[in-house]
């Protein structure tokens, strides 16, 4: 196809257009200031809450996790049930890596990484074939269950129900031991998700992430405009998994033990919550979510430790039911009043 | 010099139904071409057919003298084939200036790029601002698509389509729905469309479609009924027999 544009200089555009076009696209890339303070706590938290470390470790892990869910959820419209399969495949590679190949902790993270993505790469034509949401849940959900069975069965591999005995994880980088208190679990586990995110951050602001955008907002125009929806979503689909896996694969390391618990469908439910309870769509939900949905789950198992489920469904019902948006608005909402009755 | 677009004996059914009847149809270079028909009469599925959204059983189509008649609709989309729709296909939660940028950087290939910063190519900014500029959206550039008025929402169709860089525009009703207030700005940026882009029209509207086309193809039954300029198909009774004097009732 000739490439000649419209612009030809007598009809060139004013540069003022011009300019505001581009602020209008740079607006999403444009580093926030409350994104920076966001860090600022994370890396502080590591610093300030020493006690606290196994707990943050949890929620970094959980937020990484989510974070891969909600770039297919959020970004490409493509939902999932059984985004845990490439979580445990990620947590099993680490810790067979461990035991027959190498204790080095960034070699099994790269082999987890590898292997969810491939996982990603492979499964995903299967969902992306039919594209209705059911098809999409109910697929997602039948791979989980077959990778689980599949570890089950294969217990002279992965230990089968009574889990992966005797990984050992050197110190990383050589130097930071794995410590009984997380500390060294915290750090990695916090960098391994910031740069990540950083990754991610920058994928969903490029050309290919506003191309996801369309695609989830309309298909049909999507692929009007010649946008090849089918290998675009399932790029972004194997990105996601490979990012699970990178969780599942820190879970592994930072507790030096794999179960079949890391492939059991609550794994992807709970993932599923915390980005409902974080929202979709903006990269910090998943993170946001894993510290709210941990925090709860803390208090609401210090508060009842048999019920706690019933609280954290509680506080779904009304999250879903009131809307995220009503939700968001409030703090604003309260804080406008405010204002209007201290100028009163 | 071969057409812009040509389909051979172009046929489509649903069961029993002839929705496209061997349909030949030439449109040449830079035309300005209508296609109208009564309601019913495949326009629609016509438009499918030659966009790709429906597989054809029978006949071919031609784009720029190269057989497309089995490939899909993203590469038809690539090699020139350009289209609006009839009810509004936009992006509702992108602005205009993102939705356009889009389809610019997909038409020069960039549009998998994952690692370059959206709004950083001045060559597409450019572009961006003249369609903008171009299709009157100014004001609303940078407000979320779904918010502006009806009017704007139409000419994002058009302008999304022509980011592209089409050979061949299909126009499906550009006009329906528009309101009387908005419909002028409507009629003159279609009247202003680059000249080497060959553009079938197809509607219902027929002050349009005089103000607009120099020829005109007229569909009945999914069937060619008949095929000239403005002035020989108003002048043909047969068509006003069907069409022309069944137009009060819609």
């Amino acid at each position: 196809m000739t490439d000649t544009t419209f612009a030809t200089p007598d009809r060139a555009a004013p540069a003022g257009t011009e300019r505001r076009a581009g602020r209008d696209l740079l607006r999403r890339s444009r580093c926030k200031p409350a994104e920076i303070l966001f860090w600022l706590a994370a890396a502080a938290s590591f610093f300030l809450l020493p006690d606290r470390h196994l707990l943050l470790s949890e929620i970094a892990i959980l937020g990484l996790f989510a974070l891969s869910l909600d770039l297919i959820i959020g970004y490409a419209g493509v939902v999932s049930l059984g985004h845990g399969a490439f979580f445990g495949l990620g947590a099993y590679v680490a810790g067979l890596t461990s035991i027959h190949l190498t204790a080095e902790p960034l070699t099994g993270l790269a082999l987890a990484a590898l292997a969810a993505g491939l996982l990603g790469l492979l499964t995903g034509p299967l969902l992306l074939l039919r594209a209705s949401d059911l098809t999409r849940l109910m697929v997602t959900l039948g791979v989980a269950m077959l990778l689980l069975e599949a570890a089950n069965r294969a217990a002279w591999l992965t230990g089968g129900a009574d889990g992966l005995q005797g990984v050992m994880i050197d110190p990383l980088l050589g130097r930071f031991e794995f410590d009984l208190f997380g500390r060294t679990a915290y750090g990695y586990c916090l960098v391994v998700t910031f740069a990540l995110f950083l990754i991610a951050r920058r994928v969903v602001t490029s050309p290919y992430g506003l191309s996801l955008r369309a695609i989830r907002d309309n298909a049909l125009r999507a692929r009007s405009m010649g946008i090849p929806v089918g290998p675009r979503l399932l790029a972004i689909y194997a990105f996601s998994a490979l990012i699970a896996g990178i969780a599942g694969a820190l879970l592994t390391q930072t507790t030096m033990f794999v179960s079949l618990d890391v492939l059991a469908f609550h794994r992807s439910a709970d993932v599923l919550l915390v980005l409902v309870l974080g929202g979709v769509g903006y990269l910090y939900g998943g993170l946001i979510g894993a510290i709210a949905f941990k925090l709860l789950q803390d208090w609401f198992s210090a508060l009842t430790p048999q019920y706690w489920m019933f609280w954290m469904g509680l506080v779904l019902l009304v999250i879903v039911l009131v809307g995220r948006d009503r939700i968001d608005a409030l703090p604003r909402a309260i804080l406008h009043r405010f204002r209007r009755e201290g100028r009163a | 010099m071969s057409a812009a677009l040509q389909t051979i004996a172009l046929e489509k059914r649903f069961g029993g139904l002839t929705a496209t009847d061997k349909v030949s149809l030439t449109l040449r270079h830079g035309a300005r071409h209508a296609l109208i028909g009564p309601n019913g009469a495949g326009k629609t599925t016509f438009v499918n057919l030659l966009t790709g959204v429906l597989p054809a059983n029978g006949g071919q189509i031609l784009l720029d003298g190269q057989d497309v008649t089995r490939k899909g609709q993203i590469q038809r989309a690539r090699l020139g084939m350009g289209r609006t729709f009839q009810i509004n296909q936009l992006f509702g939660a992108m602005t205009p200036v993102e939705s356009i940028g889009l389809a610019v950087s997909e038409r020069m290939g960039g549009g998998a790029d994952f690692w370059r910063r959206v709004g950083t190519r001045s060559d597409i900014l450019n572009e961006i601002a003249e369609l903008v500029e171009r299709f009157r959206l100014t004001e609303v550039m940078d407000h979320p698509t779904r918010l502006l008025p009806y009017g704007k929402q139409r000419l994002l169709e058009i302008a999304l389509a022509l980011a592209a860089n089409p050979r061949v525009l299909l126009l499906d009703e550009p006009a329906a729905g528009v309101p009387e207030a908005e419909r002028a700005e409507l009629l003159e940026t279609l009247a202003q469309l680059p000249r080497d882009v060959s553009i079938l029209l197809i509607e219902h509207d027929m002050d349009l479609v005089f103000a607009f086309a120099d020829r005109i193809t007229v569909l009945v039954n999914g069937g060619l009924f008949a095929e000239g300029s403005v002035a020989e198909i108003m002048a043909d009774r047969r068509v006003q027999d069907v069409y022309l004097g069944s137009e009060d009732h819609g």
